[in-house]
């Protein structure tokens, strides 16, 4: 017999509702012996919920009551909602934790069970993760879409489209000799995968901007030492998280920090100021100045705006460069893009509103479809066969086949219906009791 | 007469052949019953033999030294490879074969096989004891074994349909086993129904053969048996005609008396092979047919058409077939129809092919669901191996999806049964680019050898081509040339510098051996067969170790035994669902398990814990 599991699905207790969720088998019938009698499915009631065994009344609240398949586990699912208060919660555990077969549920048991009972493919098991980490709306909608299943339902019909291929080939072959079959399948069989391979690499042009949503547009904030660096990282993100000083080569280690700008999330690092030095720590600092700066999305190059500003080679990077201390200039030099000042708090709106517009080009539009590395490793395997199966004449029709074969494999994969138990428990062990 | 044998084998057709044969060769001695001796090695239906995936199976039995390659090689009289101009592992070996040469063939070889006695009976009920099979009653008395194999074809409870007309047979001219039916219904097996047919038979003196298209057999016809040097027969061609619309509407006039559209017939047919009713029926748009004219014999007028099996009324069959050019003065020597036997279903079957529910009695042929003589011959090998071993007390030998067709099927028959006859494609296998008809011996001779059923002539021939084989690799990966090299020998290689094997250089596309071997006259004189499969295994190369890592990833499941006695109940975070397929089919390993209908992965994965545990704690409990 499965067990029946329970978790609190909300956040800290001393709030006003807690949210008790059971699953599993006996789900019904704690819903009838807790509630005062018969819990018809699918209706907010409100109870008394009692604890059978001694008849101590716990709380009243809501309880809803699902009964299995159609429910988000796919198990009777039952749903008590008490005042939040540490004590009823307790009493209320401590009363279920006595019933034959029944367990506090793991992390991540929930939705796993949901998971394995068919009722959510693994790209929307991620999508939920990803919309209960949400932080900024872009990261909402995108997470949303997935765990509607947008990149699940794509994949569906990929899979479809590969079946169409897959039938004509393997007629091809295995009815080639009675006269029934159709022949030379190979142009309509081109015609298809051409364009099922079109799809699959505007997902992954597209990728980058889903696990950017994801992760965050990266700004890094390099330049010189004492330019002005991390007082921007301050103003920017409103609180003191660098340390400030008049001395060069004061920030030694790379600080990041994340912030909301205009619905989306933007990673913003400070970073040690670059300059020639024997300090082996500074030297690490600055090696990773360097790391951060290729990373970054949009690289903001600091100068003081008394200096002759620096004629240094970003490289690909997407840079700004930034005047800084323009309290102490009368007007914006030649170099600077922008100009600005924490003390006087000139520019740095300015500057927000450039940031904006940088991470709404690089970010906005319809939420992409693959949204993270292992999809994306999927999808990228799925394109690389699907090239290899395009690359064979007639002569090497069942290398075809075989290719396309992997071609569905890695879409299986992608949903989770075939995959190794790591990458099942890496995704299930983001969540926490109760989801 | 000899009232014990080792192995009884019941029925003389293509699985009864080759389970007595494998029987008998394995050790055991061995009596095959049927009702009549001069129908064993018949051919009930189309003449021929192999195809695609068939004539797989077909190399295989051959490879564990069964029958049906060899006797295809004395009768057959078209033989053709399939997908000739596609690659190798879905070319597949076929042949037209004379009926009467092929019938002799296997009852003569049959008559003098030693371990193996011929008894002319019907088979009337099984005896069993405890779950044990005991013996076997016949019209002509009662036989004690412990291993009983069960290949009755069409016959358990067959009914032929003609139009409304019903006969009681097995085949045409053949009494069916009704009696046995009942002795299984009675050991508690469950019987479903299924349903067959074939077409009518025609007078090919009356034919207009002249405006029909032929089909020629191959110029160089290629032998099925790898003991054969040779073929015998004079080969004839195959002739084409089509369907017409005239006689579509003959058919759609008169569907309504059909047996299969007037309800008469219960039993699923198969979807690959239908009968032109169903045909014109499902595709009504289409307004022609492809029709084989086959000849039955050398010596015979009898032409097969292959494609127009029915179960419509005489007169409508005549009248339809009269529509098709070349025919319109046809001469019909038996009207076609259709048949409906009883089956069991093959889930209650372990892949040795004995049955769960009674130890020692085991089923091949279409009595498991399955269709076509090459599918019944593969099961019949292994029924009649496993029954002789049984009777030796030896273990049961078991073929896998990753090493042969017959792998493939039997694990298809036990895990997901049937809702319709079974019939052996290429795309049933997953690793069917390793699965080839060329390399059949070097897959399963050696297995066959350590199971007993192969003798020694074909061992030490096996033996012979195996270390032809690997001498000319050796010779081929000894040449080593430098990119100029090569390229002064006229191949194209990427001028990288790095020096080539002349073993690895076969893989490019458009290096073949006859051109390796005019550069290096040293190659010269290794044969023709030994370079074609070299070359075969190193144009694959790179897709073979593809399959071979997910052949041993698939292996790990493979070993992880389940027991028999294992409760699949016990296992908490199963669903109820999942618990009840597992139960019912009760896999005999995590594989298997994986394969059964509506299993997930994450149930894979908890069962491989739970086995694991499960070990665990019996080494636990022994020490």
């Amino acid at each position: 017999m499965t067990d029946t599991i329970f978790a609190l699905a909300t956040g800290s207790l001393g709030c006003g509702v807690a949210v008790v969720r059971v699953s599993g088998p006996k789900a019904s019938l704690i819903a009838d012996r807790y509630c005062g009698g018969h819990v018809t499915p699918r209706q907010a009631l409100y109870r008394s919920v009692s604890d059978p065994r001694d008849g101590t009344i716990i709380d009243q609240g809501l309880v809803l009551y699902f009964p299995g398949p159609n429910s988000f586990t796919g198990e009777n699912c039952l749903e008590f909602q008490l005042h939040g208060s540490r004590a009823v919660v307790a009493r209320l555990f401590q009363a279920l934790s006595a019933e034959d077969g029944c367990r506090m549920a793991e992390p991540g048991e929930f939705i796993r069970r949901a998971f394995e009972n068919g009722k959510l493919p693994l790209t929307s098991v991620e999508g939920i993760g990803d919309l209960i980490d949400a932080r900024t709306e872009s990261q909402r909608r995108q997470a949303l879409s997935q765990a509607g299943g947008h990149l699940a339902d794509r994949a569906n019909d990929w899979r479809e489209t590969l079946l169409d291929a897959f039938s004509l080939l393997e007629a091809e072959i295995d009815f080639a000799d009675e006269g029934e079959a159709p022949s030379d399948v190979l142009p309509q069989v081109r015609l298809i995968l051409a364009d099922l391979l079109t799809d699959l690499q505007s997902a992954l042009a597209d990728a980058d901007r889903g696990e950017r949503i994801r992760s965050g547009f990266r700004v890094a904030l390099a330049g010189p030492p004492n330019a002005g660096k991390s007082s921007l990282m301050n103003a920017l993100v409103r609180r003191d998280v660098a340390i400030v000083s008049e001395y060069a080569g004061t920030t030694r280690d790379v600080i990041e920090v994340e912030f909301d700008l205009g619905g989306f999330s933007v990673l913003v690092s400070d970073t040690a100021g670059l300059r020639e030095t024997d300090d082996p720590i500074e030297m690490i600092g600055i090696e990773r100045t360097e790391r951060e700066i290729k990373k970054a999305d949009l690289v903001l190059w600091l100068n003081d705006v008394r200096s002759a500003g620096s004629d240094r080679d970003l490289g690909q990077s997407d840079s700004l460069r930034v005047a800084t201390k323009m309290d102490l200039a009368e007007a914006l030099p030649d170099w600077a893009d922008v100009g600005l000042s924490v003390v006087s708090g000139e520019g740095i709106n300015q500057l927000l509103a450039l940031l904006e517009d940088r991470a709404s080009r690089a970010l906005s539009g319809e939420p992409p479809l693959v949204t993270n590395l292992r999809q994306r490793a999927c999808v990228t395997s799925a394109a690389r066969h699907l090239q290899s199966a395009m690359s064979h004449d007639g002569h090497g029709i069942e290398l075809i086949a075989d290719d396309l074969r992997r071609v569905s494999a890695e879409l299986e994969a992608l949903m989770g219906r075939i995959g190794t138990e790591d990458i099942l428990g890496a995704i299930f062990s983001r969540f926490c009791m109760g989801k | 007469m000899n009232l014990a044998f080792d192995v009884i084998v019941i029925g003389g057709g293509h699985a009864g052949c080759e389970a007595a044969a494998a029987a008998a060769r394995t050790g055991a001695r061995t009596a095959l019953v049927t009702q009549s001796a001069n129908t064993i090695g018949v051919m009930s239906c189309n003449p021929a033999i192999g195809g695609l995936g068939k004539g797989h199976l077909v190399r295989e039995i051959d490879a564990l030294d069964g029958l049906m390659g060899r006797m295809a090689d004395e009768a057959g009289i078209q033989f053709r490879m399939l997908n000739r101009s596609k690659g190798a592992a879905v070319r597949g070996p076929r042949t037209q074969a004379d009926r009467k040469l092929y019938r002799l063939a296997m009852q003569a070889e049959l008559r003098d096989y030693p371990n193996l006695t011929i008894v002319e009976a019907e088979a009337l009920e099984l005896l069993a004891d405890q779950g044990q099979v005991t013996g076997l009653v016949t019209s002509v008395g009662r036989f004690v074994s412990g291993s009983i194999v069960i290949t009755t074809g069409t016959f358990l409870r067959g009914m032929i349909h003609i139009g409304d007309e019903r006969i009681a047979a097995g085949r045409f001219g053949d009494k069916p086993s009704n009696s046995l039916s009942d002795s299984l219904l009675k050991h508690g097996f469950d019987l479903g129904r299924l349903k067959t047919g074939t077409p009518a038979r025609l007078d090919g003196r009356t034919i207009n053969w002249s405006i029909l298209d032929e089909q020629q057999a191959d110029s160089e016809p290629e032998p099925f048996s790898y003991l054969s040097a040779g073929i015998k027969q004079r080969q004839v061609s195959c002739f084409i005609t089509r369907t017409t619309l005239a006689g579509h509407r003959i058919i759609q006039d008169n569907l309504h008396r059909a047996a299969i559209h007037s309800g008469a017939i219960t039993g699923r047919g198969p979807r690959y092979c239908p009968s032109i009713e169903d045909k014109i029926a499902r595709f009504a748009d289409r307004d022609s047919h492809q029709v084989f004219l086959e000849p039955e014999g050398l010596d015979d007028p009898t032409i097969y058409p292959n494609g127009i099996s029915s179960s419509l009324p005489t007169d409508v069959q005549a009248a339809f077939i009269r529509t098709m050019p070349g025919l319109e003065n046809v001469e019909i020597f038996r009207t076609g129809y259709a048949i409906e036997y009883d089956f069991l279903d093959p889930r209650g079957l372990k892949t040795s092919l004995e049955t769960k529910h009674v130890a020692g009695l085991f089923l091949a042929g279409q009595i498991n669901g399955s269709t076509g003589y090459e599918e019944a011959g593969a099961q019949g090998l292994v029924a009649g191996l496993n029954a002789a071993r049984r009777a030796c007390g030896k273990d049961a030998v078991t073929f896998g999806r990753d090493n042969s067709y017959i792998g493939v099927m039997i694990d298809d028959l036990v895990t997901r049964g049937v809702s319709e006859p079974y019939r052996m494609f290429t795309s049933r296998a997953e690793y069917r680019l390793s699965l080839r008809a060329d390399n059949a011996d070097q897959r399963l001779t050696p297995l066959g050898i350590q199971a007993g059923c192969v003798g020694f002539v074909r061992q030490s021939q096996f033996e012979r081509k195996i270390e032809r084989i690997n001498s000319a690799v050796t010779r081929l990966q000894n040449i080593m040339m430098t990119p100029k090299e090569a390229g002064e020998l006229g191949f194209s290689v990427n001028q990288d510098g790095v020096r080539r094997s002349a073993y690895e250089l076969l893989a490019y596309p458009d290096i073949d051996f006859l051109r390796m071997a005019d550069a290096r006259p040293e190659l010269k004189d290794i044969d023709r067969k030994t370079a074609e499969q070299i070359e075969i295994e190193a144009k694959y190369a790179v897709y073979l170790e593809r399959q071979a890592a997910d052949i041993s990833a698939a292996r790990r499941d493979e070993a992880l035994a389940i027991p028999s006695d294992f409760d699949f109940l016990t296992v908490a975070g199963l669903s109820n669902e999942i618990k009840a397929r597992l139960s019912a089919i009760q896999p005999e390993t995590l594989g298997q398990a994986s394969r059964v209908e509506g299993v997930t992965p994450a149930a894979v994965t908890l069962l491989a814990v739970m086995l694991r545990r499960h070990q665990k704690s019996l080494r636990m409990a022994k020490a």
